[in-house]
């Protein structure tokens, strides 16, 4: 579903100098996995997230997302690619404020082209599923943390994606709700949905079935978790 | 084109309006003032214009009034200081001389006492060709002008103005077929006019009496007072003027340089002074307007710039789930033609009601200002279309800034 060879990203400082963010990844995630990418700040998990996620480009080396090259990517085909095969889930929720759940969730299928009647209901759909029906007509602001990211969860999934991208789904949320949205996240891996997961919690990566650790631009390990082994997906 | 038509389109842009209410107010009374401002100074100029064309309507303007002084030129033997006088048989060489004449009309000018019964008062009496109802036209409540029988059997008839009316007749009193005295002769009121706003009378008001009458009650002879002559549309007024003059004083035996022999006075040369201040006006007019409404305009971009700035996240947002730079861009290059489209209409509301308003306080009446201010449909469309292009294209301004952020700086934004 989603592969690297030597995947290097570097960012520019001042004129002369660069960053180099990511040096020479090697990664393959497969269709149905529930994926952890561990690291401190500054270890580039959030440039790996965005180059996945197609909001940023690569410099060197291969991606392969669903098993198609990425390359040479203008914003046109991106958008696309992002509403057709991927969904966000941000830290901080993302939601627009000035439109109801309902409307966020039926937001990406607007951009897919989909008919208005059709995209109420199939956005109503995925609300029902994160247990917010009721709470459809509410802004964002009306909810609590941990609603605002089950509406983003499920605007993510709306389009129906192969992969969806959470880039600290719970860092704005408390123990509790963090459980919650995990379990969700659960729930939708076991659904046979491809969820990668961005974190530097050891509690949340412990609830998904792999976990790359990254430091400094390079992977230092990659394991099944004891969860992950239950699975039987490993073996 | 199908997104225009689309519902959600305009949900999309309905409700990033509602969002901002203060902003999209602001940015609708600034294209709105520019708008109202060009409606109105053009309906204002426009009530000058035809307040003025009102006051002179009655009036051939392509005229010159020619009559006689004194030469001040010594000429074939004849000492300067010769007194002249125009003939009728001048009226014959400058109908058959001049070119591009419409109306040669000769007329008489005295003084008199005219006496009704009991009232009496000094006016004006002028000796008239029937021809002079073209030239001047007579706004005429009662009657008739002189006509070509009253020429000529010499009749002794009178076309009087309203003023003179009311100042020798009781209230009530129908005038027509009733006498008047004019220097101890009797004469019949056969019309009587309302008089424009431009006097011709002086402020006393004028009797018209046939010219053929004045010529034999006053002893005048074949003279004639002054010659009121107009010309054609095409024809430069100027060069009538001067070639009149020149051969009058051909006719004459005068000095061809003697300007002093024989005076005038050139209507449409005033008149076309005035028509140059009024164009000047109406230059203006769109400039300022224009000038403003370019002003809204760059205001309504300003505003949509700050806002795309504001809105940085939300565009991320939308741009991480699927939206396509074209898409962010036709947004926000809608809301600006809405924009700009909502507050024109608006300002041409406004515009019409204040130029309405004018109309019905100073607009209508003999004592108006302005008259009829109004502004012609085809130069509000194009000011709207004008409108719509200029918002299209400051639209794409903040358009292109939206889509130039990348979507993951979009998203880092806080």
């Amino acid at each position: 579903m989603i592969e690297f060879k030597k995947l290097h990203k570097s960012y520019p400082i001042g004129k002369k100098d660069s960053l180099h963010v990511l040096k020479g990844l090697d990664l393959k995630i497969n269709e149905g996995e529930f994926v952890s990418i561990m690291g401190s700040s500054g270890s580039g998990k959030s440039t790996l997230l965005n180059i996945v996620g197609l909001l940023d480009t690569h410099d060197e080396g291969e991606y392969f997302l669903n098993e198609q090259k990425i390359e040479k990517l203008d914003e046109k085909k991106a958008a696309i690619l992002r509403n057709k095969f991927l969904g966000f889930v941000f830290q901080s929720f993302n939601l627009i404020g000035y439109k109801t759940a309902l409307e966020n969730v039926a937001l990406p299928l607007y951009y897919k082209g989909v008919g208005r009647k059709e995209r109420q209901e199939t956005a109503l759909k995925y609300l029902d599923k994160v247990g917010l029906k009721n709470w459809a007509t509410h802004l964002p602001n009306e909810l609590s943390g941990g609603q605002k990211q089950r509406v983003a969860i499920a605007r993510a999934l709306v389009t129906n994606p192969k992969v969806v991208l959470a880039d600290e789904p719970t860092g704005a949320l408390d123990s509790t709700t963090t459980d919650s949205v995990m379990e969700l996240l659960t729930d939708i891996n076991n659904e046979g949905m491809t969820v990668f997961v961005i974190t530097h919690e050891e509690e949340v990566a412990e609830q998904t079935d792999r976990v790359v650790r990254l430091k400094d631009g390079v992977i230092i390990s990659d394991e099944i978790t004891e969860k992950g082994k239950l699975t039987g997906r490993y073996v | 084109m199908k997104f225009l038509f689309d519902k959600d389109t305009w949900q999309e842009i309905y409700s990033s309006i509602r969002k901002n209410k203060l902003r999209t107010g602001i940015t609708i009374i600034g294209v709105m003032w520019g708008i109202f401002l060009l409606v109105v100074l053009l309906g204002a100029a426009r009530g000058v214009e035809n307040n003025f064309n009102r006051l002179f309507g009655n009036f051939a303007t392509n005229s010159v009034f020619v009559w006689a002084q004194s030469t001040s030129k010594p000429f074939k033997g004849f000492q300067e200081g010769k007194g002249l006088r125009l003939k009728m048989s001048d009226l014959d060489a400058i109908n058959r001389e001049i070119e591009g004449l419409e109306f040669v009309v000769p007329r008489h000018q005295g003084q008199a006492q005219a006496v009704h019964n009991f009232k009496y008062g000094n006016f004006g009496v002028f000796g008239d060709y029937p021809m002079l109802d073209k030239v001047q036209k007579k706004d005429l409540v009662y009657g008739r002008f002189i006509n070509e029988n009253d020429m000529k059997d010499r009749k002794k008839v009178c076309v009087i103005e309203e003023e003179i009316y009311k100042q020798l007749f009781d209230a009530d009193v129908y005038p027509i077929g009733a006498y008047i005295k004019l220097n101890d002769i009797n004469f019949q009121i056969v019309g009587m006019y309302k008089e424009g706003a431009i006097g011709t009378g002086g402020p006393q008001g004028a009797i018209h009496i046939p010219f053929t009458t004045f010529q034999q009650v006053y002893n005048r002879g074949d003279s004639v007072g002054w010659f009121m002559i107009t010309g054609k549309k095409e024809y430069d007024i100027k060069q009538i003027e001067a070639d009149v003059k020149l051969l009058l004083r051909n006719l004459h035996s005068v000095h061809p340089q003697d300007e002093r022999a024989f005076g005038s006075f050139n209507l449409g040369e005033a008149f076309g002074k005035f028509m140059g201040f009024l164009k000047g006006m109406q230059f203006l007019t769109w400039f300022v307007g224009i000038a403003t409404l370019i002003a809204g305009v760059f205001a309504i971009g300003n505003i949509l710039l700050i806002t795309v700035k504001e809105r940085t996240k939300e565009i991320g947002i939308r741009r991480a789930i699927g939206a396509k730079p074209w898409e962010i861009k036709r947004q926000i290059i809608l809301e600006s033609v809405f924009l700009t489209t909502l507050a024109g209409a608006l300002g041409i509301i406004f515009g019409g009601l204040i130029l309405m308003l004018i109309d019905s306080t100073v607009g209508s009446g003999p004592e108006a200002t302005l008259t009829n201010p109004t502004v012609d449909i085809p130069v509000v469309l194009i000011a709207a279309v004008a409108l719509i292009v200029f918002g299209t294209l400051i639209g794409l301004i903040p358009a292109q800034t939206a889509v130039s952020i990348r979507p993951i700086e979009a998203l880092r934004e806080e």
